[in-house]
Parts: structure tokens; C-alpha cells; sequence
């Protein structure tokens, strides 16, 4: 459910340097009250605890913070928390579905030992979720274009590209 | 990252006013620049006034143009299909630009106005960048050059504007709508941006206050043909080091007509005219289609680091009006 202007309280803040967010983290509703600097990365990790989006390049380059705003990939460091107020976010803690089971994605990057270190990992797969919505799965060179904005400094390119591919109905 | 306060209004003359009201305030919209610029502390605003909620989102499609709110993301105009059609040199250059993540956040009219990405320009440790501090020298001239300008520069200032899209839609003569402080008022692309060789520290002829509304962008007649070459140091996610958009209408093996823009290249998008009139009403021939291109590059300041890119820049042109003039034979 997209939630528009007109059904967003707007933010009250306390002095002119916070601002109060209201949004919806992972189908929650949740409230921050933040310094307006803080970014959509801040605000998941420090006020939310979700870790699960790290922090890599803290500048739009590397991919590893990627999240869902109202269902499109963003990088959350070059986002202020404040522009999500009565926006939809997902993180990666956000794709196991009710039973807790994980994403189709996550148990093929588990096969595919599509990770070393991991620390890419919830961006690789935030990214990758939208790819497969948005159908550029056509092929592994199609996968790598749209797959560019997430590095993996371990270099576990062939595996990821594998494990989309096969998330995809591709086949391993 | 400097502190500031953060507005965000419902419509655009409000906003106008608040930052026409405040020289230390500017308009936040997809802010893939802005933020990383304010991270760096290059760039200090006081105020932020967020119009990424203004209703200035869509495309209109009309008979002979687009009209493209200034809020639209670069994914949304790439996936707008009269774009693939009859702007194919437009989809290609939007999706040869940033990732994913960073199209769905950048709004085309940030896009027109992103900044530099010169490192010593967004190094605020580096004293000396006429495009920062007026008059303070050009570290890039002396210093390591190879993402910056060699057209429309001189020895105060290299720097390049690295947008893609930019360079199909000035081809193409698209204008802006700019809503401002004493009104409304259009702005083809043409006029829009200012040479670092005529003033390195302005960028553009938009004043405070003043916001782009909207984006009209011609659509090709039918039976033109266009396409976007980006040549780059990486496959993906990656500038340019040179980039030619051209569009063309055959006649037979006559180019009838054509329109032409480099990347890569200029201090702001460049639209390569001279080219245009040397190819207008010829037969193809690759031989002209160099020579074309060294005509437009005759004018280059180059430094070490970026001596490179003229014969890159009309290879780059020349290989694009092979593909663009081949396929209709």
C-alpha cells in the first residue's frame, strides 16, 4: 500500500535540527526522532536495530545498504531518514516470510555459496529481489548489468550470478 | 556533515519562496548528489527544502513532445515505452548511467544540475578550485587528471559534466520549466548550462530560488534513427570517458538530417554542430565521419592526464555513425 502525502502526518519536530519520522519498517509501523542529518542507514541500524543493511562506502557506490522503499531498490545512505516519513520500507530482516522460512533467493544464495564474507550479502539480496520483480533475469549478462550497483570485494560474482539465475527458474 | 533544518512543503511556490527567502537554503530532491556532496562538507546548506513529495512527478506524452515532470526518476523515464521508441538514444543513455538503486532515486531535473565530479573539486581539503573558492587556481590542471573535460575548459578549470541523459536530451533540443522568485520562464538546454571557460564557478544560469518544473523534450520524427555510445573504463557503473548520442534521418545512404551530442568531453554537455553541418546532406563515408569528428575536437585544452580523449572522442563518434548510418542500409 503506497501511503501519499495527505495520509502522512508531518514530521512535529522538537528543535529545528530533529525531526520526527513516521514510517512502516518490514509491515511495522515505527516512529524516529532524529537529527535531520540522519540518513534512512542511521536510522534502520541505530534507531530500529536492524543491522541486517550495512554499512559499506557510506556513499551511494558500493551497494551494500540497499533497501525497498515503496518496493523500488535504493541505496539508504544517500536517503534521508526524514524522506521516508509515510513511505513503506523492507530490509533483509524483512524477507523471511510469516513462518519465518527465508526468501526463495536467500536459500538459493545458501546453495550457491553466493557470499564469503557476507558483508554485501543483504544488499546483493535486496538488490536481487528487485531484479527478479523486474524481470531483467534474462540472461547472466542481463543478471550482471543489473546487478551492478552491489560489489562483493570477496568476489563471489559466478555464485551470486548463479544463484539469481537459479531463483529466476533458470535452472543451477 | 554541517547541521540544518529540514522543510518540506506542499506546493512548488511555497517552496520557491522558502528558499528564495533564505540564501543559505536549497531544494532537496533525489539527493544522490546532495547528500554525498554534504558528507564530503563541500556543500553547507542551512536549510533543506525537500520537494521530492511536490506533484511534479509523470510524463505527458503529446503528439510532438514530452513533457517530463522534474521529478520523474531516471527508471521511470527509461521505462516510459515512447521513449524506447521514438527517443531510443534517451532510454540508452538513462540506462548506461548509475545502478538500479541510484536510477530510482535521481530525478531528471537533479540530474541536469548534478555536480562535478572532479575529486579535487569534492576534496574540500584541496584549497585551490576556482569552481569552489573564485579565484583560488585548478588543482586538476597540475594534478591527476582523467574523468575531466577537454572542450568549453582552460587552464582554471577542468571539470566535467558527467550525465549521460543530458546529452541525448540537449541533442535532441529539450528545454526546462523554471518556477522562481519572479516567476515562470523556459529555458531551452542550449542556454542553460554555463562553460567552465566562460566562469568556472557557475554552473548554470538558474538563479536562487529558481526550480525546474519540468522537462519538454522533442520527440524524433518518425523515420530518425538514434543511439547512445558510452565507452568506459568498466563495463557498468561507470562514467564516461567519452560518449556520442546521434540521431539521424536517411535518405537512401544520405544522411537527410542529424543531430549530434558528445559526453565525456565538455564542461557542459556538448552538442557538436560543426559535425552536424559537415555530415548534413553527405553520402556515408566513414573518412568524413573522422574528419567531422576532429573538427569538433580542433578546440580541446588538454592536460596530460586527459590528452587521451580527443582521438577516443572521435572514434567514439565515428563508431556511433557507422552503427546509426549502417543500420538502415
Amino acid at each position: 500500500m503506497k501511503t501519499t502525502r495527505s495520509t502522512a502526518p508531518a514530521p512535529t519536530a522538537q528543535d529545528e535540527y530533529t525531526v520526527d519520522v513516521f514510517t512502516v519498517v518490514n509491515g511495522a509501523p515505527v516512529q524516529w526522532r532524529v537529527d535531520t542529518r540522519t540518513t534512512l542507514l542511521e536510522a534502520l541500524r541505530d534507531s530500529s536495530g536492524l543491522t541486517g543493511t550495512k554499512r559499506g562506502c557510506d556513499q551511494g557506490a558500493c551497494g551494500a545498504c540497499t533497501v525497498h522503499v515503496d518496493g523500488a531498490r535504493v541505496v539508504s545512505c544517500l536517503m534521508l531518514a526524514a524522506q521516508v516519513d509515510g513511505r513503506q520500507v523492507t530490509t533483509v530482516e524483512g524477507l523471511i516470510d510469516e513462518e519465518g522460512r527465508l526468501h526463495p533467493l536467500q536459500e538459493a544464495f545458501v546453495r550457491h555459496d553466493a557470499f564469503q564474507c557476507g558483508f554485501c550479502t543483504p544488499g546483493q539480496l535486496m538488490s536481487a529481489v528487485c531484479l527478479l520483480r523486474e524481470g531483467r533475469a534474462g540472461s547472466d549478462a542481463e543478471i550482471r548489468e543489473y546487478m551492478s550497483g552491489n560489489l562483493c570485494r570477496c568476489g563471489a560474482y559466478d555464485n551470486i550470478v548463479a544463484a539469481v539465475r537459479e531463483a529466476a527458474g533458470g535452472g543451477a | 556533515m554541517r547541521a540544518f533544518v529540514y522543510d518540506r512543503p506542499d506546493a512548488v511556490d511555497e517552496a520557491v519562496a522558502s528558499v528564495a527567502a533564505d540564501p543559505q537554503a536549497a531544494f532537496l530532491a533525489g539527493g544522490t548528489t546532495q547528500l554525498d556532496l554534504m558528507k564530503d562538507g563541500v556543500w553547507t546548506p542551512d536549510r533543506l527544502v525537500d520537494i521530492s513529495r511536490l506533484p511534479l512527478r509523470g510524463i505527458l506524452v503529446e503528439s510532438q513532445q514530452l513533457k517530463v515532470g522534474a521529478l520523474t526518476t531516471m527508471e521511470q523515464l527509461a521505462a516510459e515505452p515512447v521513449v524506447a521508441q521514438r527517443l531510443t538514444f534517451v532510454r540508452e543513455a538513462l540506462l548506461a548511467g548509475a545502478t538500479v538503486q541510484l536510477r530510482n532515486m535521481a530525478t531528471i531535473g537533479g540530474n541536469l544540475l548534478q555536480r562535478t565530479r572532479c575529486r579535487y573539486f569534492r576534496d574540500p581539503t584541496v584549497a585551490a578550485c576556482n569552481r569552489r573558492s573564485p579565484d583560488s587556481g585548478c588543482a586538476a590542471v597540475d594534478g591527476v587528471a582523467r574523468m575531466h573535460a577537454v572542450l568549453g575548459v582552460d587552464e582554471r578549470c577542468i571539470a566535467l559534466h558527467a550525465s549521460d541523459v543530458a546529452v541525448p536530451l540537449l541533442a535532441v533540443e529539450a528545454s526546462v520549466l523554471v518556477s522562481g522568485p519572479s516567476g515562470q520562464r523556459r529555458i531551452p538546454l542550449s542556454e542553460f548550462w554555463v562553460r567552465a571557460d566562460e566562469g568556472p564557478s557557475i554552473e548554470n544560469v538558474l538563479g536562487h530560488g529558481d526550480l525546474i518544473t519540468e522537462i519538454d523534450v522533442p520527440l524524433l520524427p518518425q523515420g530518425w534513427r538514434s543511439g547512445y555510445l558510452k565507452v568506459r573504463d568498466r563495463a557498468s557503473y561507470e562514467f564516461a570517458l567519452t560518449s556520442a548520442a546521434v540521431a539521424v534521418q536517411m535518405d537512401g545512404d544520405m544522411i537527410a538530417d542529424i543531430r549530434i551530442g558528445l559526453g565525456g568531453v565538455g564542461s557542459v554537455p556538448w552538442r557538436a554542430r560543426e559535425a552536424e553541418e559537415m555530415l548534413r546532406g553527405t553520402h556515408v563515408d566513414p573518412v568524413r565521419f573522422e574528419q567531422a569528428g576532429r573538427a569538433t575536437m580542433a578546440s580541446a585544452f588538454t592536460v596530460p592526464g586527459t590528452a587521451f580523449k580527443v582521438d577516443l572522442a572521435v572514434r567514439t563518434l565515428s563508431r556511433q555513425l557507422i552503427t546509426m548510418t549502417e543500420a538502415t542500409r
